[in-house]
């Protein structure tokens, strides 16, 4: 068991447990801060994963702008500032039997890839994975054309959002 | 190696061979050490927040002509020791009806958010916490969790009027973090690295010179995303009595206090290191790296100093202004400032540095006139609009 | 060494968790509290898949960071949706908007 091993374990557990939290707890303000704790997770399993920008980029937006996002939808569309009654809609059994089924499928497909337990290649340091992935981004025989594409999207989502959310006095 | 020229890497191999020498194993050695030093750190901040409390009470008190704390020690040096006293022998009281577990974990994060700032702080070419290669982007995400901090502190206190403060405050520190993005992309482009110890070290030419626009757009969203005036939404006083740390008492309310004065050392520090040349100065840094970071927090008190100046000058602008401010005149210049900046780097990059400096200077100060005369017109126009009438009004016979 | 299965086991777990979240809440917001953990998921696949790979091949991060933009274009635009679905209707509960039901 090496020390590595042991932080996947402990951050895995962490994200596993907060993401049963978020699905599970009554309170929705509750459930966005464990949303926070998961995401946190994830950051630093991208850490793990040598991918720096990643982590630091989900932290920045994931936690810095949708967590905040839900924070301030969950307060603006509740009648009082506690929450009451049962949060589980009636046929919770039924979902969480699906969502077993699922993860039981989506292992028993991976099994049988031959390559399921690949040891990652070692990391080279100094290797410039910032740059390389800036490189990428805007290269025209890259992902330039992507890149674009999302930047459009974003800008339809932000007209949309303020057009839908927009309060006509 | 020495104690002088590289002290952090001879006191952990001293402490390494101590360490082993004894008997213990060598990660958890190595573990202990670089405790050890995370704690040196903190201490060593909190230490220099004892004395901004009392650097703060005199600077305002001599901008408001009056002398400030001077009766507790020499100067009122021992100010700050009362004030600990004080906060700490104060009653703890929770609201009814607060949620406890955040309630008590939003201060610790605000405080958090600000000292985990200091790990990629280079305060000599030796001492620095981690050189991460994505500097810039992670100063984002720590005033991330203190906006996360300050809605935590404000909903767990079960108070309408905080949740308003930390509403507006929330939606100022992200609105203002757009602009501050793209003005801390221009060092970024002008050094070639996001890391922190890569842009202090290629400031031969200290950038406030190469880009003096994006050195006064940082220092205004750098205000904004503290939380200070003019831009102070969390102590709006006359309107919302003291924002989203009303409920707070104690010690608490101290952890959010020092967590402030701290974040804008830090940030004076940030506009030192990205604009002003960080630990370098004219080559006295190559002293040893104490004299450096000496001269990185001298210059990262100036900074605050600045900070302080604009906080105790200026009035607190109004809610909708703030955030058309931002959103309709900063991040556009931000952005046009960064093409600009990009595309001036990009021609002028094979010639010699003079013609490059001035090269860049110009095209800050083109920019710079361009945008006053546009919006000089447009204040015109507006002012034109409102006081149309009141010329039918008085010209009318 | 982590070898790649246990990354796939933990994110094939929280798409799980996930889609158990979003049948089974009432709550719109709540719902899309689960699209969210389903969407980090996919994340952790393609990032874990780049690292065991080829890191030369930058194609795992740039998708992981066009997810990244349209999670954060999803969330506005639902957030909006329900923001102002709570404005007309005064409920938020999933099942009660049910104008369109004969």
């Amino acid at each position: 068991m090496t020390i590595m091993q042991i932080i996947f374990l402990i951050v895995g557990a962490v994200i596993l447990g907060s993401a049963l939290m978020v699905v599970t707890t009554g309170n929705l303000v509750h459930a966005a801060l464990w949303l926070i704790v998961t995401l946190f997770g994830v950051a630093v399993l991208y850490a793990l994963l040598n991918a720096s920008f990643l982590a630091v980029v989900q932290v920045v937006i994931y936690i810095g702008a949708i967590a905040i996002l839900f924070i301030f939808a969950v307060m603006l569309t509740r009648k009082e500032m506690r929450d009451r009654g049962p949060q589980l809609n009636s046929a919770w059994w039924l979902s969480a039997i699906i969502a077993l089924l699922t993860f039981g499928g989506l292992i028993w497909i991976l099994q049988g890839w031959s390559d399921f337990a690949r040891l990652p290649g070692d990391f080279p340091t100094g290797f410039d994975a910032v740059g390389l992935l800036g490189n990428a981004l805007v290269s025209p025989d890259a992902f330039v054309l992507p890149f674009e594409v999302a930047s459009v999207l974003l800008l339809a989502a932000l007209v949309g959002a303020v057009y839908v959310a927009f309060n006509r006095k | 190696m020495n104690l002088w020229t590289d002290p952090v890497n001879f006191i952990s191999h001293w402490l390494m061979s101590l360490l082993t020498g004894w008997g213990i194993a060598e990660w958890l050695a190595n573990f202990l050490i670089q405790l050890i030093g995370v704690v040196v750190l903190v201490s060593m901040m909190m230490l220099i927040d004892i004395l901004l409390v009392w650097v703060e009470r005199k600077v305002v008190a001599r901008f408001q002509d009056r002398l400030g704390p001077n009766r507790v020690g020499p100067f009122g040096i021992i100010q700050p020791f009362a004030d600990i006293i004080k906060l700490l022998i104060k009653e703890d009281i929770t609201p009814d009806g607060a949620d406890r577990v955040v309630y008590n974990l939003a201060p610790i994060l605000s405080l958090m958010s600000v000292l985990l700032l200091w790990a990629i702080v280079p305060l000599a070419p030796v001492i620095f916490g981690v050189d991460l290669n994505v500097g810039a982007l992670y100063i984002i995400a720590t005033g991330a969790i203190g906006a996360l901090s300050i809605i935590m502190a404000a909903w767990s206190s079960n108070n309408k009027y905080a949740l308003i403060g930390a509403f507006r405050q929330v939606a100022v520190m992200v609105s203002f973090e757009v602009p501050m993005i793209a003005t801390m992309l221009i060092p970024t482009i002008l050094a070639g690295s996001m890391s922190m110890g890569a842009i202090v070290q290629s400031q031969n030419v200290w950038y406030v010179v190469i880009a003096p626009l994006a050195a006064i757009i940082f220092m205004i969203t750098a205000i904004a995303e503290l939380g200070r005036a003019p831009f102070d939404m969390n102590e709006a006083e006359s309107e919302i009595v003291a924002g989203f740390h009303i409920e707070y008492t104690g010690m608490k309310f101290g952890l959010f206090y020092a967590g402030e004065l701290m974040h804008a050392f830090t940030f004076g520090g940030f506009w030192a290191i990205l604009f002003f040349g960080g630990y370098r100065l004219f080559g006295l840094e190559n002293l040893g790296p104490l004299v450096a970071a000496v001269i990185l927090l001298a210059k990262a008190l100036l900074g605050y100093w600045v900070i302080m100046w604009v906080k105790y000058t200026m009035m607190r602008i109004r809610i909708d202004n703030m955030l058309s401010f931002s959103w309709k005149f900063l991040t556009p210049l931000a952005f046009v400032i960064l093409m600009a900046t990009a595309l001036m780097n990009a021609i002028l990059r094979s010639v010699s540095s003079g013609v490059y400096i001035a090269g860049m200077f110009l095209m800050n100060l083109v920019i710079g006139l361009v945008v006053i005369e546009i919006v000089r017109r447009q204040g015109k126009r507006s002012r034109a609009r409102v006081e149309e009438p009141i010329h039918r009004a008085v010209a009318h016979p | 060494m982590i070898p790649l299965s246990w990354y796939l086991t933990l994110s094939a777990a929280l798409f799980s968790i996930g889609l158990f979240g979003v049948l089974s809440r009432k709550n719109a917001v709540a719902i899309l509290l689960g699209v969210e953990l389903m969407l980090n998921s996919v994340n952790i696949n393609l990032v874990s898949f780049w690292r065991y790979g080829d890191i030369t091949q930058m194609a795992g991060q740039v998708f992981s960071i066009i997810v990244f933009a349209v999670a954060a274009a999803e969330v506005a635009v639902g957030l909006a949706l329900v923001i102002s679905v709570y404005r007309r209707r005064n409920t938020v509960i999933a099942d009660d908007i049910d104008m369109m039901k004969w």
